[in-house]
């Protein structure tokens, strides 16, 4: 069964100054286990694809289901596990409390929780900050504990709203890395937002590319760098010729390629 | 003691001890007549002599101060709660609210003796409630507003209840702003609970022994209550700021 099924799945904001058409005819299918990519320019209605698949909000048209089921049933059932571009850690939670937040909220017991928090805190690294609050630990630490969080239940699908989208380019580039790692690690299916191509290319087999007014998926692009993805594959001639097709498929245009100078 | 927390301490207390000197040199210079002014030396002879009074009276007012904070907190931060969600019960307490903020404790005082009797205590407390009030409910509401979208995003996909959400994120984020106003209140339940007192009724707090050493031109001892009363504003003071940082210490703050 796959992860997430939409079909014609379009999304209408009504506020006071006319209709906003934020999504139209969305037509996308993510397997379980895949690792898909939503790539385009602000205001491409990304997000709030993402934000319909977590049944934050509801589509206006279309059909969508999530392992089958209606989104809300989906949430309900706490198939996915979600991060946002803002860490979103209650600041007065230690680190340890805040990842054991949604299994506290499940009514997990006390010492299976514990246990489970530390077996994530070691996975993003963060073993020795477990009775840290938020406000002691960097940006990109924080947002190693949402990530962590949003394991915390083992989701068969992770939703993810640019989640390093506020971290400096070697975090950013670590994180990926470790991105990578977990995901092998968990299978689980993932579908990740983002306004940058090196990060979609990385992380996923599929870039799906968005254009704006009204939003919609304007091209499909198939990565597949292959299972195994370290830091030399940032360098690979793969990688930039990946990077090159997402770029032409945002612009809409061939992009005339020029002299390189390597020095 | 390290030399940022001398510097903290000392300058404040030196500062306070020139002043007293000054007072004293001015009064004992310029031959100031006792009732205009009595000096710091005569105030201090005047709290040795009456200290068990002054002490009995900082309890009797210290009480009705307590109860009505603790009243006046519990009533607004439950109808703050109820009013944060339900818009209804916003647009009807938000109002009062702002009636009772402005609301003259003067006026309010002796229309409360004549309700409840001279001999009670319960028209000082309630003075001190409805004083009270307006500060707590006014921060307490904000408070419960400020929770962040993103929270409420994350609470709503781990499909959590209202009452889960109250718990875990919405009363925890307010409680700074709960102690923003109870430090507020506090101070100006302490002046309401001593103002209450100059309109009648019983004769054992700070506010009585001020009005009456004062209408006995025992100017020296009304001053002598004076300084009881400012203890006591200090004591209430320091408590909730004590209790604010505690609770800010367990959440990290």
């Amino acid at each position: 069964m796959s992860a997430v099924e939409a079909r014609g799945v379009g999304k209408v904001f009504s506020s006071r100054s006319g209709d906003v058409v934020a999504l139209e005819g969305i037509d996308l299918t993510v397997a379980a286990g895949e690792f898909v990519a939503l790539i385009g320019p602000s205001g491409c209605g990304k997000s709030t694809l993402l934000r319909l698949i977590a049944d934050l909000d509801a589509p206006t048209t279309g059909e969508l289901t999530v392992f089958g089921k209606t989104p809300q049933q989906a949430r309900e059932a706490q198939d996915y596990g979600i991060a946002f571009q803002q860490a979103g850690l209650l600041p007065w939670r230690t680190v340890t409390a805040n990842v054991e937040l949604p299994l506290e909220l499940h009514g997990v017991g006390k010492a299976e929780r514990a246990g489970r928090a530390r077996e994530l805190l070691s996975l993003v690294g963060l073993d020795d900050f477990a009775g840290h609050f938020p406000h002691q630990l960097s940006g990109g630490m924080q947002q190693r504990v949402a990530i962590a969080r949003s394991l915390a239940e083992r989701p068969s699908l992770l939703l993810m709203d640019e989640p390093f989208g506020a971290l400096d380019e070697m975090t950013r580039e670590r994180m990926q890395t470790e991105l990578v790692r977990i995901c092998a690690e968990s299978g689980a299916a993932v579908v990740f937002v983002t306004h940058s191509i090196p990060e979609a290319v990385f992380l996923s087999q599929r870039v799906v590319v968005m254009s704006p007014r009204p939003g919609r998926i304007s091209a499909v692009v198939p990565v597949n760098l292959g299972d195994v993805r370290g830091e030399g594959l940032r360098e690979d001639a793969s990688f930039f010729a990946a990077v090159t097709a997402v770029r032409e498929a945002l612009h809409g245009t061939p992009v005339t390629a020029r002299g390189v100078d390597l020095r | 003691m390290t030399a940022s927390a001398v510097r903290r301490w000392v300058a404040p207390v030196v500062l306070g001890v020139l002043a007293l000197l000054l007072w004293q040199a001015f009064v004992v210079g310029a031959g100031i007549k006792p009732y205009l002014l009595p000096s710091p030396t005569a105030i201090v002879e005047q709290l040795v002599l009456v200290l068990p009074l002054v002490w009995s009276a900082a309890l009797a007012t210290g009480m009705n101060v307590l109860v009505g904070l603790v009243v006046g907190s519990v009533v607004a931060v439950g109808a703050a709660v109820v009013a944060a969600r339900s818009r209804m019960a916003d647009t009807l307490l938000s109002p009062t609210a702002a009636a009772l903020s402005v609301m003259p404790i003067v006026a309010l005082a002796p229309a409360l003796n004549t309700m409840f009797g001279t001999t009670s205590t319960t028209p000082r407390r309630l003075v001190v409630s409805v004083v009270v009030f307006a500060p707590v409910f006014v921060n307490m509401l904000r408070g419960l507003r400020q929770v962040q979208p993103v929270h409420r995003d994350l609470l709503k996909a781990y499909a959590a209840t209202p009452r889960q959400i109250t718990r875990t994120v919405t009363i925890p984020g307010a409680l700074p702003y709960l102690f923003t106003g109870l430090r507020i209140a506090s101070s100006t339940a302490v002046i309401a609970a001593i103002v209450a007192e100059y309109f009648g009724g019983l004769q054992n707090g700070l506010g009585s022994r001020i009005t009456s050493a004062a209408s006995n031109s025992a100017y020296a001892r009304a001053w002598a209550f004076v300084l009881g009363a400012i203890l006591l504003g200090l004591v209430f003071y320091l408590a909730t700021l004590a209790l604010e940082r505690t609770v800010a210490r367990r959440q990290g703050g």
